[in-house]
């Protein structure tokens, strides 16, 4: 890997900034250059968020993504905005309980993870994202369990420690669906 | 790695600034930098400092003006249009000669503008800032880690030089986070004989006043000042040269621009162009060495900026001209990509300088 640049698009609320938090500091973790970008307008609060995350083995220069290698479509919003900007060769992960479309790209690899759905089957409603990021990862071939465990622990802080084990099964959800 | 945490540029001011020793901050909330005055709220309590959302900007660059007065370091950080409202106090605190460090990270404008990013207050920054003669330091960092470095090396310089130090960023800088590693030197206290920290019946008053009624008198104090803007002049410049050494083309860009600028950059050099980049680190002093150097071997000069050409009149000024100042912009909250810098070179490349 030399630079993977991450998009990760969905609703306020869904915890995007969150999910690219935790690739960032992974990144860190794994001393890689890395750099989190958030969007910070109006739409963070209700409407679509988004944030850029950057991991490389050179020092990052923009920190914006703009033609991202790695798009993570929460919503359909996001996928309908960001679709077209992702590179060629690129990667898409959309949930598909939300997204009820097909990606129409041809020159991407697509991954549909229900993620919104197995959050709900599996009593962790809210962590959708954890989902997501736990396939990313497999996806990535970067699923290293001593990494994601201290990432977490960067970013789950103390007083909502019971909240690590319940990203961590997220992650091991997402990472095991096929 | 262990050492490093990540953290949003806002915090890493904060954090940093409370390293340096600043134990008074002023504020008031405005988007894109209200995390500093939010993690101010959160430590200042806690090391025995203060923190005090005042009613209004104008307020808190007046608190600032009185604790500077007693010597102590202090701060205040807002965004573009609530820095224009500090605009009265900055010309007061030059006045009466007192260090402070003052943090905009700029939104678009003019007026209310919007919320994202801009780099449109660099006149009103390097020129003064408010009515009179005056000039303060400027700092733009382009990373998270020298929002930190720069933070102390701002309260550093204005305590030296006593004046105020502006920290020029932008929404990106601000909001962005990378890892930032918080461990360096503490910066060593000034002796500030002037300030008025009590006579205790032991010496003479201090006064720390801007009012002048005597021409003659303002006037010298006026010279003096300039007298000291020229030793800050020859000593303090800083910036950054990134591909240089053999480059015939040379972009300009600070802050956010710049970090667009170095993918552009990097671009062309594998288009075999001959480019490079010079990044102002200070605004006022402008590094004007860093230009002169390059004249007569650069062929054309790119300025950068997300404003409508500001700094671009400071490169025309330390290029004297000798070659083409073109400039590359988005404004409104809009940033250039890469290869809207890339394509500005490469024409440039085509015309090969001409004028």
């Amino acid at each position: 890997m030399s630079t993977k640049q991450i998009l990760i698009s969905g609703f306020g609320g869904q915890g995007i900034l969150f999910a690219g938090k935790f690739l960032a500091y992974k990144g860190l973790i794994d001393d890689k250059q890395v750099s989190w970008l958030p969007s910070y307008g109006p739409e963070m609060r209700g409407g679509t968020a988004s944030c850029s995350v950057i991991l490389s083995d050179e020092p990052v220069g923009s920190p914006i993504v703009s033609n991202p290698d790695i798009l993570v479509a929460m919503n359909l919003p996001s996928l309908d905005k960001y679709e077209s900007t992702v590179a060629p060769g690129g990667i898409i992960l959309a949930d598909s309980t939300l997204i009820d479309r097909k990606v129409e790209r041809d020159d991407v690899t697509v991954y549909y993870v229900p993620a919104t759905a197995l959050a709900g089957e599996n009593g962790i409603a809210t962590l959708a994202n954890m989902i997501i990021t736990g396939k990313l990862l497999s996806v990535l071939d970067d699923f290293n369990e001593e990494s994601v465990r201290a990432a977490l622990s960067k970013v789950v802080s103390a007083k909502k420690a019971n909240l690590y084990d319940l990203n961590l099964k997220a992650m091991q959800i997402g990472a095991d669906f096929k | 790695m262990a050492d490093k945490v990540l953290m949003k540029g806002n915090e890493a001011i904060a954090e940093a600034a409370i390293l340096a020793g600043c134990r008074h901050y002023f504020g008031y909330p405005i988007t894109p930098q209200t995390e500093i005055a939010a993690y101010m709220a959160k430590k200042m309590p806690k090391i025995g400092g203060t923190f005090l959302q005042a009613e209004s900007e104008i307020a808190a660059i007046n608190m600032v003006y009185g604790v500077s007065s007693t010597g102590k370091r202090v701060m205040t950080s807002s965004s573009s249009p609530g820095i224009s409202l500090k605009g009265e106090g900055l010309s007061y605190l030059a006045g009466a000669d007192l260090p402070a460090l003052v943090v905009n990270v700029q939104r678009g404008g003019p007026g209310l503008g919007g919320i994202q990013p801009s780099q449109s207050d660099y006149f009103q920054a390097t020129r003064g800032g408010a009515h009179g003669d005056f000039k303060m330091i400027v700092l733009a960092p382009h990373s998270v880690q020298e929002m930190a470095e720069l933070t102390v090396k701002g309260f550093d310089l204005a305590d030296k030089y006593r004046m105020t130090a502006m920290i020029l960023a932008d929404g990106t800088m601000g909001q962005m986070m990378e890892p930032v590693s918080l461990d360096f030197a503490a910066s060593e206290p000034v002796a500030k004989p002037w300030a008025t920290t009590g006579t205790k019946m032991e010496r003479e008053h201090n006064i720390v006043n801007s009012l002048f009624l005597q021409p003659d008198e303002l006037e010298k104090v006026n010279f003096e000042r300039y007298e000291r803007y020229k030793v800050i002049e020859e000593n303090e410049a800083m910036y950054e040269e990134y591909m240089m050494e053999d480059a015939e083309y040379c972009v300009v860009a600070f802050g956010i621009a710049a970090r667009v600028s170095k993918n552009a950059v990097a671009e062309a050099r594998k288009k075999g162009i001959k480019v490079g980049l010079i990044r102002p680190i200070t605004l006022w002093p402008f590094p004007t060495a860093a230009f002169a150097k390059t004249m007569g071997k650069i062929k054309e000069y790119i300025s950068v900026e997300l404003s409508m050409g500001q700094m671009i009149e400071d490169v025309r000024l330390a290029t004297e001209c000798s070659a083409p100042v073109t400039l590359c912009n988005r404004v409104g909250g809009m940033i250039p990509s890469p290869e809207q810098v890339l394509a500005a070179i490469e024409t440039a490349a085509k015309n090969g300088g001409a004028k």
